[in-house]
């Protein structure tokens, strides 16, 4: 039996809206029964693309993460309706019986990742059926997927180890949106924002000459992360663990050494950091 | 009854359009069958680059069925309920009141009697009609085909365009490397294989492909800058705005104070002079005028060595910076992806943007144009394509119902009168206007020296104003101008026809509801303008062609344009010489004939099937943009408008040297005195930049570049699911707004938070927008998109009332570029903000 999911690369996402957009064409206005009611005209988020900006000038990381129902293996939702009103398909697919769901308001907080809502009109609770009454009308993929120009939302069997989705699932490191949650959803993510910081190095004794080739030390009980500066006397960690503290060590020959504490959770852009030379060092 | 699936093309892509029961139920991008596509493949470092098979339209084409059937349609012939032809005009208070509903033969009558009255009361001159930026696709329907068929048939003054998306390019540029025949735009020939296989680095100066697409070609390159971030290339970004291309590839993002462009580039070429990092045997060989420019740039001819400690006085950037871009220029094998076709960014729309735009070409000279990895090259054009079979486009004669061969008889326009649009109103409520250059120059460099006056002696100041298609009062300049001329008494009849209401269709007399592309008959190739563009569909992986279907009947009493002047014909006693007999589809049909098309299928079964994809050879020769020029060859690229190609000069560009001109040989012949655009290209400040005078009461620089969700006004307004886009517009208190981008530190100096509504004002124009607090802008400089279809003044019709709607366009200077150069300058806006309390 095919487990339909979704793997969506962040770092290709290039925030177009292209998904959204294909997903209100869909189902705006347009009913499938039994699978879903339409969208109303507007507020609802089926696969609700949210930007995040990270960082200060000119150091700024923008991302942006489409996130549409995630179809969890151990679905909240499915727990917390009553009547059957929501159910997992073989394939894995979650829905919302939009008869059995009419008053069942409280389904909308039920889930942890807010892709649930609520239809005044209709009484009752919507979200992404990953295009179900598509796919079993023979589409090869929901309408998200089918849109996105750079490929950053892959849709296929997970069960299938020749699909492109089982494949980019063995290759890469595929994460869940939110792990914390422990919900196994089939829709997974590459490529999520990471913690960063940043900096630029400058020479007190040489302001307009770029910083190259400084040796930048990132470090915390038991890491030790290790670059240098670029071209432009820039740096960069990326990847860095949310709840640790760290201290940023730079030094160069001829310069002090300097040092800065960086709090945990911090994304920073760190601005500019002089090193001052060594008294009668020459350089 | 069952559900039908039709074609169509948008002007941003091919669609399948699923009806039923007479209605549209789904709009997809056009569902080929697969084994209708043979892509191309690119090696490069042992990577085989392969499309997908697919289209990928821009994202608002996506909302077509949201739009098509918008709140916003005109849905009847409208008559301003104070508008009586026949007594009491009342123009002053268009704008102001509202419309009745009338019969089309009633309308019509009254249009046609209009442009009788006029032209035999003034003669023809008096009357005169525009277009807008595409607002529509398809040969027939395009807005220089039908449209302008009907206008040349009876007589007008035509309104010449500037060319709004790269004035730079094409006023300063081609004085520098040619490609007048292009507008000033290069070639764009295989440079996405170049790219792939030889550049380092791609240098995106002023450019935002990922917002502006190609202009036509939708989402098709986003592909291959996927490409080229996962080989490892090094993108740059210079722009006061941390632009989307930025932010979807990541690099180093490089912010210039709005209007220092030049002095950055002239320290650029400092560095590479002192440290002996260009090309010089280039530069001996294909160029003249290096040593004048070289004595600038080191300060021997005015003193002031243009160093990057100079620059960063001016640009606001590090000199330190300004070093280690010029070295890895210099070092590494470099694209520049320059605010020409593919990122039309605001550097070229600026005071004195002929420099920046020349300086861009020289950096390039400096590094050795047209070798491999070495070109100008927007990222958005220039995939592998098909040049050999040839299908018009709206820029060939022969794509155009007034020009084209397809026609028996081509009714030429008797007026030699011609308005300019950024003028327009200023001819309106003020002549004489007097302005020098005819808008598009593709036949010569001489050609932006041709002075026109209006009125021409001989001809009538325009009485009658027929305005087609969207708005301009949101992407022009100074653009309160619009409403103040519509309500000149001196305007004695407006029409306005149009699909939906926008920003100028309330200010007509009558107003006429004409269908969507969708209601009609057409044909079309996808994102190929032909003419000055040709090979545009380069930026598409796939050339299409599209037999654009009408899917559903015209919507509540609305015609095509073609149906409505071919009625006004009639009216008028020329409809046979109009339409000639034909149908809409008759004249699909014809152009359909003329092309190489037919000899590759026939018109019923490219009708049955409705598209037909024209794949690339196996056996395909790439011939990299300017490489020929680079080896001193003759030119091998299949640019048909290039008027030395196939000749004995056919390794020389179009300059009049034949080579690159650090000092042009064009200007130094034709304005050799000019101060502001002197034959060789210098920096100076703005006229309304950070050292400006006014400056003191306006310290924001305010720069409105193309947008991402809207196009020319078109899509905005009336697809109302972009209002849940923010990046497009932001809903508070019930109503969407346009957003402007603020720094935190002059958020906080004004107390001004994310999310509030705020008043950008200085004293052209008053615009109600909503803030985003972001760290994507320099201090001191606001962003928001010009092409806001909503023009909205709160108190409707008084034109110094704020506008609510967004038209940021109305706070940008009328000024032009330069005293000679007939450009928009809109980069060049200070203004001030200030939390609005209502």
């Amino acid at each position: 039996m095919a487990r339909y999911g979704l793997v969506i690369d962040v770092s290709r996402c290039v925030g177009c809206y292209a998904c959204f957009l294909a997903c209100r064409d869909e189902h705006a206005d347009n009913d499938y029964p039994p699978v879903s009611l339409a969208q109303p005209a507007a507020d609802q988020r089926w696969i609700d693309v949210r930007e995040r900006e990270r960082g200060s000038f000119p150091k700024v990381k923008v991302d942006y993460v489409p996130v549409p129902c995630l179809h969890c293996t151990d679905a909240p939702c499915i727990r917390a309706a009553t009547g059957g009103a929501i159910y997992r398909r073989d394939d894995g697919i979650v829905l919302i019986d939009p008869v059995k769901a009419v008053g069942q308001r409280d389904l909308v907080a039920a889930c942890p990742y807010r892709v649930i809502f609520w239809n005044e009109a209709k009484n009752v609770p919507q979200k992404c059926t990953l295009c179900a009454h598509l796919l079993d009308d023979g589409w090869k993929q929901p309408r998200c997927a089918e849109v996105c120009p750079t490929q950053a939302i892959v849709f296929g069997d997970t069960a299938d180890p020749h699909s492109d989705i089982a494949k980019l699932r063995a290759a890469k490191r595929v994460e869940d949106l939110h792990p914390e949650f422990t919900t196994k959803p089939l829709v997974q993510y590459l490529g999520l924002p990471k913690r960063f910081v940043a900096g630029e190095v400058v020479f007190a004794d040489h302001l307009d000459k770029p910083a190259e080739g400084v040796g930048i030390v990132l470090h915390r009980e038991g890491e030790r992360l290790t670059t240098r500066t670029d071209n432009y006397g820039d740096f960069e960690f990326d990847d860095l663990a949310e709840a640790a503290n760290y201290c940023l060590l730079i030094e160069h020959p001829g310069y002090q050494a300097r040092e800065v504490a960086i709090p945990a959770r911090a994304c920073l852009n760190l601005g500019m950091i002089v090193l001052e030379p060594v008294a009668g060092a020459v350089s | 009854m069952t559900e039908q699936t039709l074609t169509s093309c948008t002007n941003a892509g091919p669609i399948t359009v699923y009806v039923k029961d007479g209605r549209i139920v789904r709009i997809r991008p056009l569902v080929a069958d697969e084994n209708d596509f043979r892509p191309w493949t690119i090696e490069a470092d042992g990577t085989r680059y392969t499309p997908p098979k697919k289209f990928n339209v821009a994202p608002y084409v996506l909302t077509e069925r949201n739009r098509v059937y918008s709140n916003d349609r005109i849905r009847y012939p409208l008559k301003r309920v104070n508008f009586d032809p026949n007594g009491a005009r009342n123009p002053e208070s268009r704008g102001k009141v509202g419309y009745e509903r009338i019969s089309w033969s009633e309308a019509l009558d009254i249009v046609a009697g209009e442009i009788k009255r006029v032209q035999s009361t003034y003669g023809p001159s008096a009357v005169s009609a525009m277009t807008s930026s595409h607002h529509n696709w398809g040969l027939v329907g395009y807005k220089i085909s039908a449209f302008q068929r009907f206008f040349n048939l009876i007589g007008y003054t035509q309104v010449l365009d500037n060319p709004d998306s790269w004035e730079g390019w094409h006023w300063g540029a081609t004085h520098t490397y040619g490609f007048y025949w292009r507008l000033g735009m290069p070639e764009p020939y295989d440079m996405l294989e170049d790219a792939l296989k030889h550049a380092e680095m791609v240098v995106f100066w002023s450019n935002d492909p990922d917002t502006t697409r190609g202009v036509y070609t939708g989402y098709d390159a986003a592909i291959w800058r996927q490409w080229l971030k996962d080989k490892g290339v090094k993108m740059v970004f210079i722009d006061p705005f941390h632009n989307y291309t930025a932010a979807a590839m990541g690099g180093k993002w490089i912010a210039p104070r709005p209007g220092t462009d030049a002095a950055l580039a002239l320290a650029i070429a400092h560095v590479w002079i002192v440290e002996d990092t260009y090309d010089k045997a280039y530069v001996a060989d294909r160029t003249i005028g290096f040593d004048q420019f070289k004595d600038y740039v080191l300060g021997k001819s005015d003193g002031a060595a243009k160093s990057p400690t100079w620059a960063a006085e001016e640009t606001g950037v590090s000199a330190r910076t300004i070093v280690a871009l010029a070295r890895e220029w210099a070092a590494k094998r470099t694209m520049l992806g320059a605010g020409a076709r593919g990122g039309e960014g605001g550097a070229c729309r600026q005071a004195y943007a002929t420099e920046w735009a020349r300086l861009m070409v020289l950096l390039q000279a400096m590094q050795g144009l047209g070798k491999p990895g070495v070109g100008i090259w927007g990222t958005a054009m220039g995939a592998p394509r098909n040049n050999a079979i040839w299908f018009p486009a709206y820029g060939d004669p022969d794509g155009r119902m007034a020009h084209s061969r397809v026609a028996k008889f081509l009714p030429e326009n008797p007026v030699k009168q011609r308005l300019y649009r950024l003028l327009v109103p200023d001819a309106i409520l003020n002549p004489p206007v007097a302005w020098q250059g005819e808008g598009f120059c593709n036949r010569s460099l001489e050609q932006q020296f041709t002075p026109f006056t209006y009125p021409m002696p001989g001809c009538s100041e325009v009485k009658l104003w027929y305005r087609y298609g969207g708005s301009f009062i949101g992407t022009m300049t100074d653009t309160s101008k619009w409403p103040r001329m519509y309500q000149s008494p001196k305007l004695e009849f407006v029409v306005n026809q149009d699909c939906w209401w926008t920003g100028e269709t309330g200010y007509a007399d009558i107003i006429l509801p004409v269908c969507t592309q969708l209601e009609r008959d057409d044909i079309g190739e996808w994102g190929e303008p032909g003419g000055q563009s040709k090979g545009g569909s380069s930026g598409c992986n796939f050339r299409i062609i599209v037999r654009m279907k009408k899917c559903i009947e015209p919507l509540w009493e609305s015609k095509s344009d073609y149906a409505i002047f071919t009625e006004l014909a009639r009216r008028l006693g020329v409809e046979q010489e109009y339409t000639e007999g034909n149908s809409a589809i008759d004249w699909a049909r014809k152009f359909f004939e003329i092309s190489d098309l037919a000899k590759l299928i026939s018109w019923e079964e490219f009708d049955r099937k409705g598209y037909y994809i024209i794949n690339v050879p196996e056996d395909y020769r790439s011939t990299p943009a300017l490489r020929w020029f680079a080896e001193g060859r003759a030119c091998d690229t299949p640019d048909p408008s290039n008027p030395k190609r196939l000749t004995d000069k056919g390794h020389e560009l179009g300059t009049h040297s034949g080579k690159i001109e650090f000092v042009s040989a064009s200007l130094q012949k034709l304005s050799p005195d000019d101060t502001e655009r002197p034959p060789m290209p210098h920096y100076v400040a703005s006229w309304e930049g950070h050292h400006a005078a006014a400056a003191a009461t306006y310290p924001l620089q305010l720069i409105t570049p193309h947008p991402r969700f809207s196009f020319h006004t078109h899509y905005d307004k009336h697809a109302a699911w972009l209002d849940e886009i923010p990046i497009h517009r932001i809903r508070r208190d019930g109503y969407a707004w346009w957003p402007v981008r603020i720094h935190p530190d002059d958020a906080a100096a004004r107390s001004i938070r994310n999310g509030d509504i705020v008043k950008l004002f200085n004293d052209r124009a008053k615009v109600l927008c909503i803030a985003v607090v972001t760290e994507r802008v320099r201090r001191g400089v606001v962003h928001s998109y010009i092409s806001s279809s909503k023009y909205e003044p709160l108190e409707p019709g008084e034109p110094d009332s704020p506008d609510r709607g967004g038209c940021v366009a109305m706070l940008t200077p009328g000024r032009m570029i330069a005293k000679s150069v007939a450009g928009m300058a809109a980069n060049s806006c200070l203004i001030e903000i200030e939390k609005w309390d209502g």
